[in-house]
C-alpha cells in the first residue's frame, strides 16, 4: 500500500526561519546589517577597509568575514579599526544563517551600529541563503568581464544594491560598460549602483554617503 | 556546490513528516526545482544515497520537477523563457521580471506500510564505479 503525502515545503526553509531570527536579534540592538557578496577577488575586503576608515568616526562598525580558511580577511578589518570575527566554513560555498547566528553570539551588539558581513567569494550559492541583514551588496569588477550579469542572473536579481569596483582599470580593458548595465537593468530594474575604484577613490564618496543613509534607517 | 546541506535538508524534511505519518518508509520524494536555483539533481542523488542510508526513507527514489526560468515583459506583457540576452525578444525591452525559476521545494512524498526489502537484493551489480 503506497501513499502520496502533500509535503509542500522550502528545502531551505529552516535557513529562511533563522535569517528571520538574526534579523530580529539585529533590530533589537538597533544594528544594520550589510551583506557584502561578489566573486573573488572583486574588492570586497577592500571595499570594507576603505569604509571602516571613512565612516569609522560615525558609525561603530563590525565585520563578519566568511572565508573557506584564514583570518587573512578580519585581520584587514580590524587592522582598518573594526571590531572583526572571522568565520572558517571549512568548505561550505556561502555563509547561512547559523553560521551568522554563531558570529553575532560572539559579538557585543550594544557597541555596533553597523554589521558589515563579508560572504564566501563566489557568484551562485550566497544568492540562495538569506542571512537575516538588512541590505544585499553585489560587488563587480571591471576584470571579471561585462557578461557576468548574464552568467549569474540569480545573483544580480537578488541584491539592492551593486558597486562596480575597479573603474580606473577601464581604460586597459574591454569591459562595455552599456552592454554590462543591460543586462544589470533586465534583471534588477533600477538597482542602485556605485562605479567606483578603491585604489583611486573615485566614486567613493557616493557609496559612503549611501551606507550611511541607509544605516541611519531600518533600525527598530 | 552546497548539495550535501541541501540534501540533508530534505531528509530532514522527508523524516519530519514520515514520522507524522506513522513512522511509515518513504519510496518517493518529489521535488520542485526551479532552474535559477543553482542545485544540480545528479549531485543531490549522490548525497541521498549516502545521508539517507539507514533511515526509514533509504533508497527513496527522487524525482526531480524542473521549472524553467519564466519572465515577463513590463513593457508587452510577453512571458518568455530565458533569454542570452535577457531582453524581451519581442519588444527587446529590458524592463522585464522574473516570475519563476528561483523554486526549490519538496512537494510531496510517497509512504508505504510495507516492509523494507532487504538491500542486499537491491544491488546492482551492474552499475560499476
Amino acid at each position: 500500500m503506497s501513499q502520496r503525502i502533500t509535503v509542500v515545503e522550502k528545502i531551505l526553509g529552516a535557513n529562511e526561519q533563522l535569517a528571520a531570527e538574526n534579523n530580529k536579534i539585529l533590530n533589537r540592538s538597533g544594528v544594520f546589517g550589510l551583506n557584502l557578496m561578489a566573486s573573488p577577488g572583486a574588492g570586497k575586503t577592500s571595499l570594507i577597509e576603505n569604509t571602516i576608515r571613512r565612516l569609522g568616526d560615525q558609525l561603530r562598525i563590525a565585520v563578519v568575514d566568511g572565508d573557506i580558511a584564514t583570518s587573512i580577511d578580519a585581520d584587514r578589518a580590524a587592522a582598518a579599526g573594526a571590531i572583526a570575527v572571522q568565520i572558517n566554513t571549512g568548505g561550505e560555498c556561502h555563509l547561512d544563517a547559523v553560521m551568522l547566528g554563531q558570529a553575532l553570539d560572539a559579538l557585543d551588539l550594544t557597541l555596533v551600529d553597523l554589521l558589515i558581513v563579508e560572504n564566501v567569494g563566489n557568484l551562485i550559492c550566497p544568492a540562495n541563503f538569506q542571512l537575516g541583514t538588512h541590505k544585499s551588496v553585489l560587488i563587480a569588477s571591471i576584470p571579471e568581464g561585462d557578461d557576468k550579469p548574464y552568467k549569474y542572473p540569480g545573483m544580480y536579481q537578488g541584491v539592492d544594491a551593486l558597486v562596480i569596483n575597479k573603474t580606473d582599470l577601464l581604460p586597459y580593458i574591454d569591459f562595455d560598460m552599456d552592454y554590462f548595465r543591460r543586462g544589470v537593468e533586465a534583471l534588477n530594474p533600477n538597482l542602485i549602483t556605485f562605479p567606483l575604484s578603491c585604489k583611486t577613490r573615485e566614486g567613493m564618496d557616493s557609496w559612503l554617503d549611501w551606507v550611511a543613509e541607509v544605516s541611519a534607517e531600518d533600525q527598530g | 556546490m552546497h548539495e550535501l546541506m541541501v540534501t540533508e535538508n530534505i531528509l530532514e524534511i522527508t523524516l519530519r513528516h514520515a514520522k507524522q505519518a506513522g513512522d511509515v518508509r518513504v519510496t518517493d520524494l518529489y521535488l520542485v526545482v526551479g532552474e535559477l536555483s543553482s542545485v544540480i539533481d545528479d549531485s543531490v542523488q549522490f548525497y541521498w544515497d549516502f545521508v539517507s542510508e539507514g533511515t526509514s526513507a533509504e533508497g527513496a527514489k527522487l524525482h526531480f520537477r524542473r521549472i524553467p526560468a519564466e519572465f515577463t515583459c513590463n513593457n508587452c506583457g510577453k512571458t518568455y523563457h530565458l533569454t542570452d540576452n535577457l531582453t524581451c525578444p519581442e519588444c527587446e525591452s529590458s524592463d522585464t521580471r522574473i516570475i519563476a525559476g528561483r523554486e526549490f521545494s519538496l512537494e510531496a512524498i510517497e509512504v508505504s506500510e510495507d516492509l523494507p526489502e532487504s538491500p542486499l537484493v537491491v544491488a546492482d551489480p551492474g552499475e560499476g564505479p
